[in-house]
């Protein structure tokens, strides 16, 4: 068979493949070439800066000059200053308890919401509302809710005659931390609340019916379908509940300023303060990096504690 | 928020400077040197200017600030771009600016904010000693905050000050049986002690507030003869008079408001005082102003008076303004622009204008604008004309760095005199805790 003038243009063609194109046809290289675009955007946008909050924690730049290695000075200072210990105190604390108000007055929302009620989609809409307000506003409504002088639940008390004179919200250490506990919880319950309630809507309801049928109580019910059916779902939002609370800034920023007398100073206002107001880069960079520790273990703790699939199963654990 | 001054926007700015110019010329009395010559400051070609200053307080100062800068851009042609942020934002915007060596050509930030760029801005001697010599000398502060420390070499251009004297409730204060607050501080206290019992108390920000706050705890310092750093810029604060006054604040607050001031902010007291809650604390001239323009809050402004709070151990006013800092970059293109347009504003066809609008919320840095409208528009005004001469800083008594600046944005004495106020920390005990922070700050 003779070849014709079009193929042995084809095959010169093919033969003068340049090395380039060879290259390409490599797969490792092919695969390399595509995800360099993204491993390009994670790293300028998540691992430089994360990098760069390390780098300046170990040094003692300020917001007027570069700084100089100091090794781990600014955490050994960290470690002898009351203020570090009392933020760290309060942001466990913080973290610890409006998560635990956020979980128990969420999911006894979600159940509500969960049955079959009257206006159930506007009550639902309404139980969304503090989510979709900004934090900032949030914090201003509270502001003023918590005013030593035009607080409207002192003039409340004082009007029903419960009272005489205004209420100590955020002028000493413990009710200014409550107060800003309660704001969290306020805050933070739409979240808990329609996550849960979107993992009960996932719960067959055969399940319950065959459970009647075997003459359970609503407690049992609960606490052998509702309960290890929602832990997956209750794991993940834990987390995040726990993220959101412990890196909390606005609320307190806006409300107290980490005041009075730092006693409401969460890890990352102070973080904050320190390093641009204070102008004290370095400092603030590693009460930041400080962070990190207790984020991790308090993810890995409620992740992993909560997702055994043995125990969401009604098992014993290993 | 930015404005963008162009050839094409002088018309409709023109008319407004015109008329403001017009006005203002008419009414001065301020005294100016002749034949002072200016300095000679050839503006490069194509030349054009951006420029960031803190966010007006009352509306007229954007009003005038604009004017005179469409003025200068009438006479000059270089076209002036300016940016007005808010308060707590220029000190970020600076340092990013002065980091990266890009940004506005010209800042008006803070007091120290030229001593701690200091490398980075364009010396201004050459336009501080003109204006000196034109009109009547800088006045005290405006000098210390001037000059890089230790020298004659002007690193910013002092553009005003505020300061926050007593405010306070002149009924009130008869009716306990004074004619004004006592200069002396068992005097005031005892005053304070009078108006509690009348159910007319006094009340002063001890919470994290940037203005109110330091200015409170800075007096209670500077009037017992303590102070955060001696004249060599070594930490000071663990000293008898810091406790004298722990002591003396421990008293005096007892006599606050109810419920206390420990959590008050910069706006609190203006809040409490409009609403006949607290009648004697100290601010700027904005609370005055505020309720003397509301219908329904204009008795309380024509009740009120405003005085120094007590010297004590001072020999003067120890209040210290907050100033107005103008500095000039290192990466502008065009610094011969921003040192005329700087010193243009500064004259006298510009800046009485601009400081009669204020209202006296900005005082003059320069003598010769002490007889500036403004200043006898209004007799419970009077008292913030001299407010740039008073003798205390930020930092007092050592040189002005951006320790002490830090020092006052971790409200290091703050935090101090309200733990006492607390009770929870005994004077001795915030006075160490005190000494540690500030041995922090300061150790560089």
């Amino acid at each position: 068979m003779s070849v014709t003038a079009e193929q042995q243009v084809w095959v010169r063609q093919a033969r003068a493949q340049s090395a380039l194109s060879k290259l390409f046809d490599w797969k490792p290289f092919l695969v390399v070439m595509c995800m360099l675009p993204a491993v390009g955007l994670l790293a300028v946008f998540l691992t430089y800066p994360l990098g760069l909050g390390i780098w300046l924690a170990f040094t003692d730049t300020t917001i007027g000059r570069s700084g100089r290695w100091v090794g781990l000075e600014n955490f050994e200072y960290m470690l002898e200053d009351p203020i570090w210990w009392n933020a760290v105190f309060f942001s466990v604390f913080y973290t610890g308890v409006a998560t635990i108000g956020k979980f128990g007055l969420g999911l006894w929302l979600a159940l509500l919401l969960n049955n079959h009620l009257p206006f159930k989609s506007m009550l639902r809409a309404i139980i969304l509302l503090p989510w979709i307000v900004p934090t900032v506003l949030t914090a201003i409504a509270f502001w003023w809710i918590y005013n030593p002088q035009f607080s409207i639940i002192s003039w409340m008390f004082i009007e029903l005659g419960l009272r005489d004179t205004n209420i100590d919200f955020i002028n000493t250490a413990w009710p200014a931390r409550w107060s800003l506990i309660g704001a969290n919880i306020w805050r933070g319950i739409p979240f808990v609340a329609i996550s849960l309630l979107a993992g009960l809507q996932t719960i067959s309801p055969s399940l319950y019916e065959a459970a009647l049928l075997d003459g359970s109580t609503g407690w049992q019910r609960f606490r052998y379908i509702t309960f290890p059916m929602l832990l997956p779902i209750l794991a993940i939002v834990m987390t995040f509940s726990i993220i959101f609370t412990f890196t909390d800034f606005q609320l307190v920023y806006a409300i107290t300023r980490g005041g009075p007398v730092n006693s409401t100073h969460l890890l990352a206002t102070l973080a904050f303060q320190r390093g641009i107001p204070g102008g004290q880069l370095g400092e603030g960079a590693a009460i930041a990096v400080s962070m990190i520790p207790f984020l991790v273990f308090a993810t890995l703790f409620s992740y992993f504690a909560l997702a055994r699939r043995k125990w969401q199963q009604g098992e014993s654990n290993d | 928020m930015a404005n963008i001054i162009t050839r094409r926007s002088i018309l409709g700015a023109g008319a407004a400077t015109l008329a403001l110019g017009q006005e203002a010329l008419a009414q001065t009395q301020v005294q100016v040197a002749s034949g002072v010559a200016a300095p000679n400051l050839p503006i490069e070609n194509g030349a054009t200017l951006r420029m960031l200053r803190p966010v007006r307080f009352v509306a007229p100062d954007e009003e005038v600030f604009r004017a005179n800068c469409a003025r200068f851009t009438q006479q000059t042609g270089v076209q002036v771009r300016v940016d007005f942020v808010g308060w707590e934002d220029i000190n970020q915007q600076t340092a990013v600016t002065a980091n990266t060596g890009a940004g506005p050509d010209i800042i008006v930030g803070f007091g120290d904010a030229p001593h701690i760029y200091v490398s980075k801005l364009v010396e201004l001697s050459d336009v501080a000693e003109y204006l000196g010599r034109k009109y009547g000398g800088w006045m005290f502060a405006a000098d210390k905050l001037g000059k890089r420390h230790g020298s004659n070499n002007w690193i910013g251009l002092p553009f005003g000050g505020t300061a926050g004297p007593l405010v306070w409730r002149k009924s009130a204060v008869n009716q306990v049986g004074f004619q004004t607050p006592p200069n002396d501080l068992p005097g005031f206290l005892d005053l304070c002690r009078k108006l509690r019992q009348a159910g007319k108390p006094a009340g002063f920000a001890l919470g994290n507030a940037v203005g109110d706050g330091n200015g409170f705890a800075n007096w209670l310092m500077w009037s017992h003869g303590a102070s955060i750093t001696d004249e060599a810029g070594g930490v000071a604060v663990n000293s008898p008079q810091t406790l004298a006054a722990l002591n003396y604040l421990k008293e005096l607050y007892a006599t606050f408001v109810d419920g206390g001031t420990i959590s008050w902010g910069d706006i609190s007291n203006n809040q409490a005082y409009a609403a006949s809650n607290c009648w004697l604390t100290s601010n700027g001239v904005s609370l005055y102003f505020a309720l003397k323009n509301d219908p329904a809050t204009r008795p309380i402004a024509d009740d009120t008076e405003h005085s120094f709070l007590p010297f004590g151990a001072a020999p003067s006013w120890p209040s210290a303004p907050l100033t107005l800092n103008a500095m000039v970059f290192r990466h502008s293109r065009f610094p011969n622009a921003a040192k005329a347009l700087l010193a243009f504003l500064m004259e006298q066809p510009q800046y009485e204008p601009w400081l009669n609008a204020n209202l006296g919320y900005w005082a003059q840095p320069l003598n010769a604008y002490r007889d500036a409208g403004v200043w006898s528009s209004d007799p419970k005004i009077a008292i913030f004309r001299d407010t740039m001469n008073n003798r205390f800083w930020n930092g007092y008594k050592g040189p002005i760095s951006e320790a002490s600046g830090q020092a006052n944005a971790e409200y290091v004495l703050v935090q101090m005199f309200a733990s006492v106020a607390a009770g929870q920390a005994t004077p001795e005990a915030a006075m160490r805790e005190a000494d540690r922070r500030a041995r922090r700050i300061f150790r560089r």
